[in-house]
C-alpha cells in the first residue's frame, strides 16, 4: 500500500520536476515563466506524434524537447527583445497553445480531445535487479522511466552549473540586477533567451513524461494545470534546484494520494481531485507567511 | 554657445602635457539647462584629482562624458593627450577608464568574490576556477591594504565594503583611470578615511584617480590637484597647497548675487506641537538606524535636522510621517500619541510630508498636475457622496498651483512635464495648503536649481509663519543655517546635539562627525 503510493508519487513528480527546474532556471535569470503549461502540452503532443512516426520513445522525447526549445525561444524573444510583459506573454502562450493544439487535433488527426497514436512506443520501465524487491527503496528507485533518472542527474547538475560556471554566475547576476550586469558588459538579453530555451525544453520534456509515460496517448487536458503547479514549486523552492524538486515531490505525493483516495471511495471524487491544488495554495501561503516573518526579500 | 572664457581660469596650462584624461572646452546642455559650459580639465597620470562644486555645478555630467555615458555638444574628451570621442562606456573601458557611480553596480544576490570577477571569470571551459579567483582577490585587497571577506554575500556587506569591491573590480578589469562620483557621501567618517587611504595607495601604485566630493577637508587632504566647477564652468584649477578651506569654499560658492533675495527673519516659536521621546527604528534589513531620539518641535519654527548621509535622517523622516514603523519610544502630536497611527491618520491629524524621493513618493509623475494636487486625504472634502465635484476640484487645484507659483501649461498635463523645481513646488503647494500642524520636509531642494531653491525656501517660511512646526531635513548645511531656528544633529542614529541658528559650519560639522564635546549649545 505505502509502496504503491510512493511509487506513484515519484512517477507523478517527474513531469513537475522537469517543468519546475526549467522555470527555476528562467526565474534565476530574472523572468517568471507563466507559459510552462504551454511548453508542457506542446512537448506531450510532439513527443507522442514523433514516437508514433519513428516507433522510438527516445526520438519522441528528442522531438518534444526541440519543440519546447523553439517555443521557449519564441516566448523569450517576445519578452526580451519586443519588451512584452512576461506575465501577459506567458498567459497568452498558454491560451494560444491550447487553442492551436485543439485545432490541429481536429484538422490533422480528425479527433477531439484524445489522440491515440498508432505505433507509439512508451518509455521503458527500468527495473533494477536487487533493489526492486527492497521495500520502500524499490518503490522509490526501481521501475522508473529514463526521464526520472534525468531528473536525478539534473538536480545536482543544475545546482553545480549555477554555482560554479560562468554561465551560472552570469545568469544569476542578470536575474538579480539586470542594469548592473549590463553595465559590466554582460549580454543580459542573450542570457535570458538562453534560460528561456532551457525552460521551454525542460517543460516540454515534462510533457513527454506525461504522454510517453504510463498512458501512452495524448489528451489535450493531460497537463491539467501542472505548469502552474511547477510555478508554485520553484516559487516555494526559491528557484534552487533541490528545494524546487522536493516541492514537486510533495505535490506529486498529494496527487498520488488523491488517486488512491478516489479508489477507496466515501468522498466525492471531484472534491478529492482538488487535493493537490489545495496543497499548492496552502504551501504557497505558508511560504508567504514565512517570508513575511523573516522580513527577507529572497529570490522567489 | 561656448564662449571663450579662458580669463575665468586662474592657473590652467593650456598646453595639454601629460594629460591622461581630461576635457577641452566641453559644453553640454539639457533643454534650457547648461550643465557644462566650455569646461576644461587636465588630469595627469598618477595623481588624485578632485572635482568640486555645488549641487548642479555640472560635475556628474562631466564625469559621465569622461566615461562615454554621455557625449558633449561641443568640445572634446581628451585621453592621453589626444582628442577622442567616447561613444560608449565600452570605448572608455578599452582605454582603461572606469567609473564608480553613486548608485553602486554591486549585485546583492552574489558573493563579493562573484561580484569581483563577474564578466571576466578565471577558469577553463566555462568552469570558474574559484581558487584562482580568490587568490587574485586577496592579492588585490592586500595590495591596497583593505580587508575584505570575499566569500560573504554582497547583500550583507556594508556600503563601504561594497564600494571597495566596486573600485577593486575596476582594477581587476584593468582600469588605471578611476572616476569616483561622490564616493564618500554615503560613508561614515571612519569609512571615508579608509576609502581615502585606498585611493592614495592606488595613486601610489601609478593609477590616476578623479573624485568628486562636497567635503572640503578630504579634498584638501588627499587631492594632488583640484578643479572647481561653478554653474557648469571651470572657475579654478589648483595644485595642493595653493588654497585652504576658506579659499576653496569661496571659489565654489562664488558671489551670492545669483541667489534669490530672501527674508532672513527667523520664526516666532509658539507652543510645542510635535514631541518625540526615545524614538527607535530599524531599516529594511532589520538593523537599528534610530536609537533613543528625543526632541520637541514648536509651532512657528523650523527645526533643521543635519547628519552625514546614512546616520538615520532618512529613517527619522519616514518615522515621522508613518511610512516606517516605530520600534521603540513614542511620538505625540499636540500631546496625543501618533506612534501607532498610519500615514492616513497622521495626515488627517495635521501632518504634511515632502518626500526626499520626489519622483517616486512625492508625485505620481504620469498623472496630471490636477490629480497630483488633490492626492491627499483632503480630497474627501472635495467630494459629495463619494463623487468628486469638478468645480471644487478645479478651485482646489488652482489654489494649490497658485499658492506655490507653479509655472505650468495646463492642469491636465502630466507632472513629468515640469522641471524638477516646479515639480517640487507642486508638492509643497499641496502639502501646505491645508495649513498643516507639522510639515516634514525631506531634502526639499535636492536636484533643484538656484532659482527654484529660493521659491521653495519661501514656501517653507510661509508654512512656518502660518503656525506649522516645520521639520527640515537637508544635506546642505548652509540651507539649514539659513532657514532653521534650531538645528538638531544626528550621528549614528542618535541625537548628537541641538544648536542655534548662528552656529558655524564647523560647529555643526563637528557634531555630525560625532565630536560630542560641544553638544547642547542652544
Amino acid at each position: 500500500m505505502i509502496d504503491l503510493l510512493l511509487a506513484s508519487a515519484i512517477t507523478l513528480s517527474v513531469p513537475l520536476v522537469l517543468a519546475a527546474l526549467g522555470g527555476a532556471v528562467h526565474r534565476r535569470a530574472g523572468v517568471v515563466n507563466i507559459g510552462l503549461e504551454a511548453h508542457m502540452i506542446l512537448g506531450a503532443l510532439i513527443g507522442a506524434v514523433v514516437s508514433g512516426l519513428t516507433a522510438s520513445w527516445a526520438l519522441g522525447a528528442l522531438g518534444g524537447l526541440v519543440a519546447g526549445a523553439i517555443s521557449g525561444a519564441l516566448m523569450s524573444v517576445i519578452i526580451t527583445r519586443l519588451k512584452g510583459n512576461e506575465i501577459i506573454v506567458g498567459l497568452g502562450f498558454n491560451i494560444v497553445m491550447f487553442g492551436v493544439i485543439g485545432y490541429v487535433l481536429r484538422a490533422a488527426f480528425g479527433v477531439s480531445g484524445t489522440l491515440q497514436v498508432p505505433g507509439l512506443q512508451r518509455m521503458p520501465k527500468l527495473v533494477i535487479p536487487g533493489i526492486a524487491d527492497i521495500p520502500v527503496l524499490g518503490a522509490l528507485l526501481s521501475g522508473k522511466d529514463p526521464l526520472f533518472w534525468l531528473c536525478v542527474v539534473l538536480v545536482p547538475l543544475l545546482a553545480w552549473l549555477l554555482r560554479s560556471t560562468r554561465w551560472g554566475v552570469r545568469l544569476r547576476a542578470t536575474g538579480a540586477s539586470e542594469p548592473a550586469s549590463a553595465s559590466l558588459g554582460l549580454r543580459t538579453l542573450a542570457i535570458r533567451d538562453g534560460a528561456g530555451v532551457i525552460a521551454g525544453a525542460l517543460a516540454a520534456l515534462g510533457g513527454v513524461a506525461l504522454s510517453l509515460g504510463t498512458v501512452g496517448l495524448f489528451n489535450e487536458n493531460m497537463t491539467a494545470g501542472r505548469g502552474y503547479v511547477a510555478l508554485a514549486a520553484f516559487y516555494f523552492g526559491r528557484s534552487k534546484p533541490l528545494p524546487t524538486a522536493l516541492a514537486c515531490v510533495l505535490f506529486g505525493f498529494f496527487d498520488a494520494l488523491q488517486i488512491r483516495l478516489q479508489t477507496v471511495g466515501g468522498f466525492s471524487a471531484d472534491i478529492i481531485s482538488t487535493l493537490p491544488y489545495i496543497a499548492v495554495v496552502v504551501v504557497l501561503a505558508l511560504t508567504g507567511i514565512r517570508q513575511h516573518y523573516r522580513g527577507a526579500r529572497t529570490v522567489s | 554657445m561656448s564662449t571663450p572664457s579662458a580669463d575665468r581660469i586662474p592657473s590652467p596650462d593650456p598646453a595639454p602635457v601629460g594629460c591622461r584624461i581630461g576635457a577641452r572646452g566641453i559644453s553640454r546642455s539639457f533643454g534650457p539647462v547648461q550643465a557644462n559650459v566650455d569646461v576644461t580639465l587636465t588630469v595627469r597620470a598618477g595623481t588624485v584629482h578632485a572635482v568640486v562644486g555645488e549641487n548642479g555645478a555640472g560635475k556628474s555630467t562631466l564625469m559621465r562624458m569622461l566615461y562615454g555615458l554621455d557625449q558633449p555638444d561641443a568640445g572634446s574628451v581628451v585621453v592621453d593627450d589626444e582628442l577622442v570621442a567616447l561613444g560608449s562606456p565600452r570605448a572608455a573601458i578599452e582605454r582603461r577608464i572606469g567609473l564608480v557611480q553613486q548608485e553602486l553596480a554591486i549585485i546583492p544576490d552574489l558573493t563579493l568574490l562573484e561580484n569581483l570577477v563577474l564578466g571576466q571569470e578565471p577558469g577553463v571551459l566555462g568552469r570558474i576556477d574559484w581558487k584562482a579567483a580568490l587568490v587574485r582577490a586577496r592579492e588585490l585587497s592586500a595590495s591596497v591594504g583593505v580587508e575584505i571577506e570575499w566569500t560573504a554575500d554582497a547583500a550583507r556587506a556594508s556600503i563601504a565594503i561594497q564600494q571597495q569591491v566596486e573600485i577593486l573590480r575596476l582594477v581587476y578589469r584593468g582600469a588605471d583611470v578611476l572616476i569616483l562620483d561622490e564616493p564618500t557621501a554615503v560613508l561614515a567618517p571612519a569609512q571615508a578615511d579608509e576609502l581615502l587611504r585606498l585611493l592614495s595607495s592606488l595613486r601610489d601604485a601609478g593609477r590616476t584617480i578623479i573624485f568628486i566630493s562636497h567635503k572640503l577637508d578630504e579634498v584638501l587632504g588627499v587631492a594632488d590637484r583640484i578643479t572647481v566647477l561653478r554653474a557648469g564652468r571651470t572657475v579654478a584649477e589648483m595644485v595642493r597647497g595653493e588654497t585652504d578651506r576658506r579659499g576653496l569654499a569661496a571659489l565654489i560658492v562664488g558671489d551670492d548675487s545669483e541667489l534669490v533675495e530672501s527674508t532672513t527673519a527667523r520664526g516666532v516659536p509658539g507652543g510645542v506641537v510635535l514631541t518625540a521621546r526615545g524614538l527607535g527604528a530599524k531599516d529594511d534589513r532589520g538593523i537599528a538606524r534610530l536609537e533613543d531620539v528625543g526632541f520637541e518641535a514648536r509651532s512657528g519654527e523650523i527645526l533643521g535636522i543635519a547628519a552625514v548621509a546614512g546616520n538615520g535622517q532618512e529613517e527619522l523622516a519616514e518615522v515621522l510621517i508613518g511610512i516606517r514603523a516605530v520600534s521603540s519610544g513614542d511620538l505625540a502630536l499636540d500631546g496625543v500619541s501618533i506612534a501607532r497611527k498610519d500615514v492616513r491618520a497622521r495626515r488627517r491629524a495635521g501632518l504634511g510630508y515632502v518626500s526626499a524621493d520626489r519622483k517616486q513618493e512625492g508625485l505620481a509623475l504620469r498623472l496630471s498636475l490636477a490629480d497630483n494636487s488633490i492626492a491627499t486625504p483632503a480630497m474627501t472634502s472635495l467630494a459629495g457622496a463619494g463623487w468628486l465635484r469638478p468645480r471644487k476640484v478645479a478651485e482646489h487645484v488652482k489654489a494649490v498651483l497658485g499658492r506655490a507659483a507653479v509655472r505650468f501649461g495646463s492642469a491636465s498635463d502630466p507632472a513629468s512635464s515640469l522641471s524638477g523645481g516646479n515639480q517640487q513646488r507642486v508638492v509643497l503647494g499641496r502639502e501646505t495648503i491645508g495649513e498643516p500642524r507639522v510639515l516634514v520636509a525631506s531634502q526639499p531642494t535636492r536636484g533643484v536649481d538656484v532659482r527654484g531653491i529660493g521659491y521653495i525656501h519661501e514656501l517653507l517660511r510661509q508654512a512656518r509663519d502660518a503656525g506649522a512646526a516645520v521639520v527640515l531635513f537637508s544635506e546642505e548645511l548652509d540651507e539649514l543655517r539659513e532657514l532653521s531656528d534650531r538645528i538638531l544633529v544626528l550621528h549614528r542614529g542618535r541625537v548628537a546635539g541641538v544648536l542655534g541658528p548662528d552656529s558655524s559650519r564647523s560647529e555643526i560639522g563637528a557634531l555630525m562627525l560625532g565630536d560630542e564635546g560641544q553638544a547642547h549649545a542652544a
